[in-house]
């Protein structure tokens, strides 16, 4: 019983680093129906950022802060700059300059900073709540702060105008563009509130997996799997789908001893196609009606 | 008078001889001249395995250094090193360009068991060196099978095996949990601590593996300390290694934890683990740490440290790679030099098949490099360290357990 | 308003027939001139390089398969990687485990290619767009993990290694050389059989499921059987290109089918131009050629110079080399059908 209560809190955490990048993916997916198969190399570039500041002696919360303000611009820049010349080319250009990006942001990161792991600060108490050996303050913390996220995002859409004017563009950009609004730099929009949302989930989940170059490679198949499975439009599935993912994946490579260490990735994957078979919205996502 | 003008003669062709002689005794394989002896290299630059890629990088500045003071023995070194992304296909193609198209004397410090093995038998065919390999694997020290291949750090069985000694003789009533990265490299001292337990392997409790993809060995650790054991082989690369030492401090699991060589780094694994945390980590070390504070003073650091600001200045100090390629090109230089003017690839085998208690300053006090006909493992001793919470304190002498019977 | 007579629409017709028999003709002259540039190349060229136009070749096998699953059947893949493990796996097995010659192991590693190719397309029948790159990309990155765990079979993290093939029948050429037209050959027929499967009946009944679903499943075609059948074919050209690799490195470890060999044959087959056959080639050639050129440019961060040439690329050519050459020649078609 004891192993089951520790495999499900560990799953929660490693869920919500799961979780937050997943919120990033589904960003752009609302706006432009495609995975941003770069944005977790973004992020983990947005880390380094913070980490530079912090090195230069920044106290953390204005570091923080800033990084997200410098990923929010650069990801605009991204999107006005690179993605702009293939905004109407076949999507599969648009997939190939994707991982361009990726490899971009993952050997620039190299170039500068090494692949030397860094020490991360987190910006919550060391240690865990009365002692307990289950889940840490870090985690909890990581935890609220992607419930955070999720909550400013809900609130944006629901009732800031410049997020009404997004989810217009993503419903109908023809019929939105008629009405006034700038459809350009809604996307671009999109791509800043994307790479902030990403330089969030990087700066929480370094403390725990060590900043360097790959830190977000292993996790970028498992935010995309999140956000599928949550459904991609929705901010909330996108988390659901990542804390069900966490947890989904300890519990099989515990108690499955075929399975074991070596296959959960891949038994995770399985259940989740098959929830997707059934199920092909996702958990929470609008069901697509094809028009013949 | 007709005597006299032999005897001219004849001093004159003498010192002709004598000349040509000297020009007879500098031999040249491919790859080397009077001016320059070309290296091959590949490494990862690009790819999941990049942070290796600094080793290459180390290397190529180390020849700089070699270069600027003069070269070895009036001949300037090129050493081209080309990214093989640690793709066995890959390594094979730039393999070929190097000895092929480049036309290199030899090869050395090619990167990885999978890059190594997939060569392996076109070096040996092709009768070029395959020298100094940077791998762990016991299979690079087979003289018998692959006279054109060596390796040069200490094996990981070897390392494995004097873990499993120690902890025999030291440790009461101990039960085992295993952590190890799923690939050649973790199989490899896996299968290195079975054979040393041999018929006592129902000691190991848990074995558990992660991928090199995988974030986090969160759910993995969970495990092994639940598994009961009171010993912890971690047999990880230095971020999981960081990761596994603060995972299990958190989860308040004390075992006897042995750490592997490869992540002994006080800068770049320790301090991101926590220093508290690693304090009582037990280890085998060869080379120095530049973040150990044992050796702030030490002159053959202080070398060390000297061209580190010289040639690499943008090099990473608390990265361990960057001793190891100093200290590896080092071997590869005495090499060189014993070999002189006879640069073939048969005589440049032969002289790194004939190294006698060869001292690297940033290596251990100890251990000293030996290699002979039969003895294609340049490293083959270490020495049990314990971490005291700022230094690895040496505890017995430099030991090695003889794997190749 | 002119009204044509009837002599006159014959003429143009006539002239455009005409026109076309030239157009396929010089079409006819450029393949045999690049099939005979293909033949002398080993012979102008260095082993070193034969060698590496043998990856090429084998590589672009495995991207038409890719091309004729994603490209004609509009199923994408981000795990195409998996079927040519799977085919150098089989070569490997067969070449060292029970002493099978090398040319026995290629329709084998095809065959066994296009059974799990089938498998797989059963359940990716319902999986549409991302769903199906999920699915796939998790694939690539499974396969390596897949293929440590089944140590008995695959050897495990440490390998195969296999011989490299002697040149038959005392011709006098290298065995490089050998390789490479061996390879050749291989390709010359596969291309040969796509071109006529994607020309008939099941062509044009992938082109519909990709353009239509629905549409061509009221008029009739089963795209319960099409969908798999396209990943079986796919599945097929890979597991062959599979067992051309093993035979050409003469060694296959489970890092040698890692999650970037997919992405890589995804890149290729875009670069290349993804609804064609002959994009192919140039698919293979990017691939074995970008990242040298990258590395030529910078040590440094050859991924970075990568990465940069791939979103150029993509700039100047965003549907492929072959639909920018498409682009051209239809651009010279017009004119010429405008001066007639």
């Amino acid at each position: 019983m004891e192993i089951f209560l520790q495999q499900v809190l560990s799953g929660l955490a490693t869920g919500a680093i799961y979780a937050s990048l997943a919120l990033a993916l589904v960003m752009i997916y609302q706006t432009t129906e495609l995975i941003n198969f770069a944005q977790g190399e973004m992020a983990m570039f947005s880390t380094y950022i913070a980490w530079a500041l912090i090195n230069a002696g920044m106290p953390y919360w204005a570091a923080f802060f800033l990084t997200i303000g410098i990923s929010f611009v650069g990801g605009m820049a991204i999107e006005r700059i690179i993605i702009r010349p293939v905004e109407k080319a076949p999507v599969l250009a648009l997939v190939i300059v994707f991982i361009g990006l990726l490899v971009i942001f993952n050997s620039l990161a190299g170039w500068l900073w090494t692949y030397t792991i860094k020490e991360f600060p987190s910006p919550f108490p060391v240690g865990s709540p009365g002692g307990n050996t289950y889940i840490g303050f870090h985690q909890l913390g990581m935890i609220g702060v992607t419930l955070l996220v999720l909550l400013f995002l809900y609130l944006f859409f629901r009732f800031a105008p410049l997020g009404l004017a997004l989810r217009a563009v993503a419903q109908n950009p023809v019929s939105s563009r008629l009405v006034g609004v700038r459809v350009g730099w809604m996307l671009a929009l999109g791509w800043g509130l994307a790479a902030a949302v990403g330089a969030v989930a990087g700066m929480m989940v370094a403390p725990r997996l060590f900043l360097d170059p790959n830190m977000m490679g292993g996790v970028l198949l498992y935010a995309f799997a999140a956000a599928l499975l949550g459904g991609t439009t929705s901010p909330l599935g996108a988390v659901i789908g990542g804390f069900t993912l966490g947890v989904l994946e300890n519990l099989a490579g515990t108690y499955i001893p075929f399975i074991g260490t070596e296959l959960k990735l891949a038994f995770a994957l399985g259940i989740i196609i098959l929830v997707l078979l059934v199920r092909p919205q996702g958990l929470l996502g609008k069901k697509i009606v094809a028009r013949v | 008078m007709i005597g006299k003008r032999f005897l001219q003669a004849s001093a004159i062709a003498a010192g002709l001889t004598f000349a040509a002689g000297a020009a007879v005794a500098a031999e040249y394989g491919p790859g080397a001249s009077d001016s320059e002896i070309k290296i091959g290299n590949t490494n990862p630059y690009s790819g999941p395995a990049s942070a290796y890629g600094s080793i290459g990088t180390v290397i190529s500045k180390y020849f700089d250094k070699v270069n600027a003071e003069g070269g070895i023995n009036g001949r300037k070194i090129n050493f081209v090193t080309l990214d093989d992304s640690y793709s066995p296909p890959k390594t094979v193609e730039q393999v070929r360009k190097l000895v092929e198209q480049e036309k290199v004397l030899f090869l050395f410090q090619t990167l990885g068991t999978p890059p190594n093995s997939a060569i392996h038998k076109y070096m040996n065919a092709k009768k070029v060196p395959q020298l100094f390999v940077a791998t762990g694997a016991t299979k690079w020290g087979d003289p018998a099978n692959f006279p054109w291949t060596m390796g040069w750090q200490p094996n990981y069985q070897t390392e494995a095996a004097i873990y499993v000694k120690w902890m025999l003789d030291n440790v009461d009533n101990p039960k085992i949990a295993i952590l190890y990265q799923n690939d050649d490299y973790g199989k490899d001292y896996l299968q290195g601590i079975h054979d040393g337990l041999g018929s006592k392997a129902s000691l190991i409790v848990l074995e558990q593996s992660y991928e090199v993809t995988d974030p986090t060995v969160a759910s993995q650790m969970a495990n092994l300390k639940n598994s009961g054991a009171n010993v912890f082989f971690n047999i990880t690369t230095p971020k999981f290694a960081a990761q596994a030492i603060k995972i299990a401090n958190e989860l308040g699991w004390n075992p006897t934890h042995f750490l592997n060589n490869v992540s002994t780094s006080v800068g770049s694994v320790l301090t991101p683990a926590g220093l508290e945390a690693s304090t009582g980590l037990i280890s085998t070390l060869y080379t120095k740490d530049a973040t150990d504070p044992a050796w702030d003073n030490d002159p053959g650091m202080n070398e060390w440290r000297e061209f580190m600001a010289k040639y690499h200045p943008k090099g990473n100090v608390a990265n361990g790679f960057n001793i190891y390629g100093y200290a590896v090109a080092q071997t590869l230089e005495h090499v060189l030099r014993q070999a002189g003017d006879n640069l073939t690839r048969a005589n440049i085998m032969k002289e790194a098949a004939s190294i006698t208690d060869l001292r690297i300053k940033t290596l251990l006090p100890g251990i000293l490099i030996n290699t002979g006909p039969n003895d294609f493992r340049p490293i083959e001793g270490m020495q049990l360290r314990k971490f005291n919470g700022t230094t690895w304190e040496a505890f017995g002498p430099v030991v090695s357990v003889d794997t190749s019977s | 308003m002119a009204v044509d007579t009837i002599e006159e629409k014959l003429a143009t017709r006539h002239a455009q027939s005409q026109l076309e028999a030239k157009l396929a003709f010089y079409k006819r002259i450029g393949l045999i001139g690049l099939i005979i540039f293909a033949v002398a190349l080993p012979f102008l060229v260095s082993d070193f390089r034969t060698f590496q136009f043998t990856r090429v070749l084998y590589i672009s096998i495995a991207v038409l398969g890719l091309n004729i699953l994603s490209g004609y059947n509009g199923q994408f893949s981000l795990g195409h990687g998996a079927f040519i493990a799977l085919g150098a796996y089989v070569a490997a097995i067969m070449m060292d485990r029970w002493g099978v010659p090398y040319y026995l192991t290629i329709i084998p590693a095809g065959l066994i290619g296009f059974i799990f190719g089938f498998l797989i397309g059963l359940p990716a029948r319902r999986l549409e767009g991302l769903y199906l790159a999920l699915a796939t990309f998790g694939l690539a990155l499974a396969t390596p993990q897949i293929l440590k765990k089944f140590e008995i079979i695959t050897m495990g993290v440490q390998g195969i290694v296999v011989d490299k093939p002697e040149v038959p029948f005392g011709l006098p050429i290298s065995q490089d050389q050998w390789l490479y037209f061996f390879t050749l050959m291989i390709l010359l027929v596969l291309f040969w059989a796509a071109r006529n499967l994607l020309r008939a009946r099941t062509g044009r009944a992938f082109v519909a499921i990709r353009d239509h679903h629905m549409a061509a499943e009221s008029m009739g075609v089963n795209a319960g059987f099409y969908k798999p059948l396209a990943f079986a074919i796919g599945g097929a050209y890979a597991g062959v290109a599979g067992a051309l690799a093993t035979i050409t490195i003469q060694f296959v470890a489970p890092d040698s089918f890692g999650v970037f060999l997919s992405i890589t044959l995804l890149v290729g087959s875009v670069i290349g131009g993804i609804a064609s056959i002959g994009g192919a080639i140039f698919g293979g050639i990017a691939i074995v050629f970008i990242p040298n050129v990258a590395e030529e440019i910078s040590k440094a961060a050859p991924w970075a110079i990568y990465g940069v040439i791939l979103i150029l690329f993509m700039y100047a050519m965003p549907s492929g080399i072959m639909g920018f050459i498409n682009m051209l020649w239809r651009g010279y078609v017009k004119r010429l059908l405008t001066r007639t």
